[in-house]
């Protein structure tokens, strides 16, 4: 086998004209020689480090760096006549796809979204019209089609207009299932979908998938709440360290709650509001962090307080994370709900300085 | 599935049925089945001449998250939805530096932001 450099004519080559620099990614099997070019073929089956860097991601390591080179790829021994899968150019979102894609040929076109997964562009218009006719023209793949058909995730019709590109770029878009592994049902029926393809799931396993990043991206808050606490349980006497860690494990108990029991009980915590809900978590676990540390009347209120406003808050942030909140509820959101966990946190940590001063 | 439903979803969405076309595109592009292709109201507009008799009705509008797939994909521009991200960090980092809301995170699970 001969290796050959990238393409160095323009700024940012592109996958599917020449083979990689060795070694290349560890997903290219091997090259499809079509009309003097080099299609990389990638495998159907993640390997050790695919599987780490997904763990990666999902507690939030480098986040940005996980990216695919965009291009043209190939899956299978496809023919002019295969299907054409676009995909993202986020790491996660390539191996989902082609996990799924073991006994299929198929081309697949990969564009650059920064990184980004498919919605998340879709929505800021990275995965729109305009880059992916500008790939398709860049990567030449019509001359290695007989057809002029293009299968889009759903999720990117955010960004993509199928009208527009139709206009733009004289492909079909055809929305492809929500999730990658509803793809060889999909093919199978000849790009028919049925009504649950269509559905964004949001059930407790994908909750849970998205909590990680919560918590890692609650880490200015364990941090304050550790700085707190050592203030909180002064003066620093016999019985400081016994204070500190009472209430340092009520406060990161709190911030637990809201990175992973909030998304698990999300469905069945009353109120639309995911600010209510939190809330209503937090005035819970305050009630019985107070029990369990014996605080008296003054504190357990503070405590109470301190947690609904933080869990509110946290609870908030996790409507970016999930799958059907709409910006102007949102906004509603935070422009009603802020000046009350800004007034609560305040008010608690008045009602717990009385506690710790007055004993009451 | 379990519909999980949210604050004033759904309530920017307007759909003019005299000019859908019937043609089906919202309605696969929508990730909440807000909307079905279904027969033309008999009350809808008389005086005017429909351009089909099946036509896109929403039926789930407190399941709209406001995405605007419909729209953006709608060939004859019948769908009008105010769209945008639904995150709260996104609308309070755009409060505090001034801008239009805008997510900065930079991967997340596929399928779903920040």
């Amino acid at each position: 086998m001969k290796f050959t450099a990238l393409q160095k004519k323009e700024e940012r080559p592109l996958a599917g004209y020449k083979r990689f620099e060795a070694p290349g990614p560890a997903y290219i099997e091997d090259y499809l020689e079509v009309k003097d070019r080099q299609i990389p073929v990638i495998g159907t089956r993640l390997g050790f480090m695919d599987r780490l860097g997904a763990v990666k991601m999902r507690w939030g390591f480098g986040r940005s760096g996980y990216r695919v080179l965009p291009g043209v790829y190939a899956v299978g021994h496809p023919v002019p006549d295969s299907p054409v899968l676009v995909s993202a150019n986020y790491k996660l979102s390539f191996d989902a796809l082609r996990r799924e894609l073991s006994g299929i040929a198929a081309w697949i076109l990969v564009i650059d979204t920064k990184g980004v997964n498919v919605w998340c562009a879709a929505g800021k218009g990275s995965f729109g019209t305009a880059e992916l006719a500008s790939k398709l023209a860049r990567t030449r793949l019509a001359d290695l089609l007989s057809h002029r058909k293009l299968v889009l995730p759903q999720l990117a019709a955010t960004g993509v207009s199928a009208p527009e590109l139709a206009k733009g770029a004289r492909f079909q878009a055809i929305w492809g299932p929500v999730m990658a592994k509803d793809l060889p049902a999909f093919l199978a029926a000849g790009m028919q979908k049925d009504k649950e393809m269509r559905l964004v799931p949001f059930g407790l396993r994908d909750r849970m998938a998205v909590a990680p990043v919560e918590f890692t991206q609650a880490a200015p808050f364990f941090g304050a709440a550790l700085a707190l606490s050592c203030l909180y349980a002064l003066p620093g006497d016999a019985q400081w360290f016994g204070r500190f860690l009472g209430i340092l494990g009520f406060s990161w108990g709190a911030i637990l709650a809201a990175c992973f029991a909030f998304p698990a009980l999300l469905p069945v915590l009353p109120f639309r509001a995911f600010a209510l809900k939190g809330a209503l978590l937090g005035t819970a676990w305050g009630l019985c962090a107070s029990a369990l540390l014996g605080a008296p009347l003054l504190g357990a209120a503070g405590l109470a307080l301190a947690s609904a406003a933080t869990v509110a808050f946290l609870a908030m942030g996790f409507t970016g994370a999930s799958t059907f909140t709409s910006q102007r509820g949102a906004t509603l959101e935070v422009e009603r709900g802020l000046p009350w966990m800004l007034g609560a946190l305040a008010l608690a940590l008045g009602l717990g300085l009385g506690s710790r001063l007055f004993g009451i | 599935m379990r519909t999980l439903y949210y604050l004033k979803n759904g309530e920017s969405l307007e759909l003019d049925s005299l000019h859908c076309t019937g043609c089906g595109a919202c309605v696969d592009v929508c990730p909440h089945a807000v909307l079905v292709i279904g027969e033309r109201a008999a009350c809808d507009d008389e005086d005017d001449t429909p351009s089909s008799d099946e036509v896109a009705r929403i039926v789930n509008r407190a399941a709209c998250m406001e995405c605007g797939a419909c729209a953006k994909n709608c060939p004859v521009r019948a769908i009008k939805v105010e769209s945008g991200v639904g995150c709260a960090q996104a609308i309070i980092l755009g409060k505090l530096r001034g801008t239009a809301p805008d997510c900065d995170c930079a991967g997340g699970k596929s399928g779903s932001c920040c």
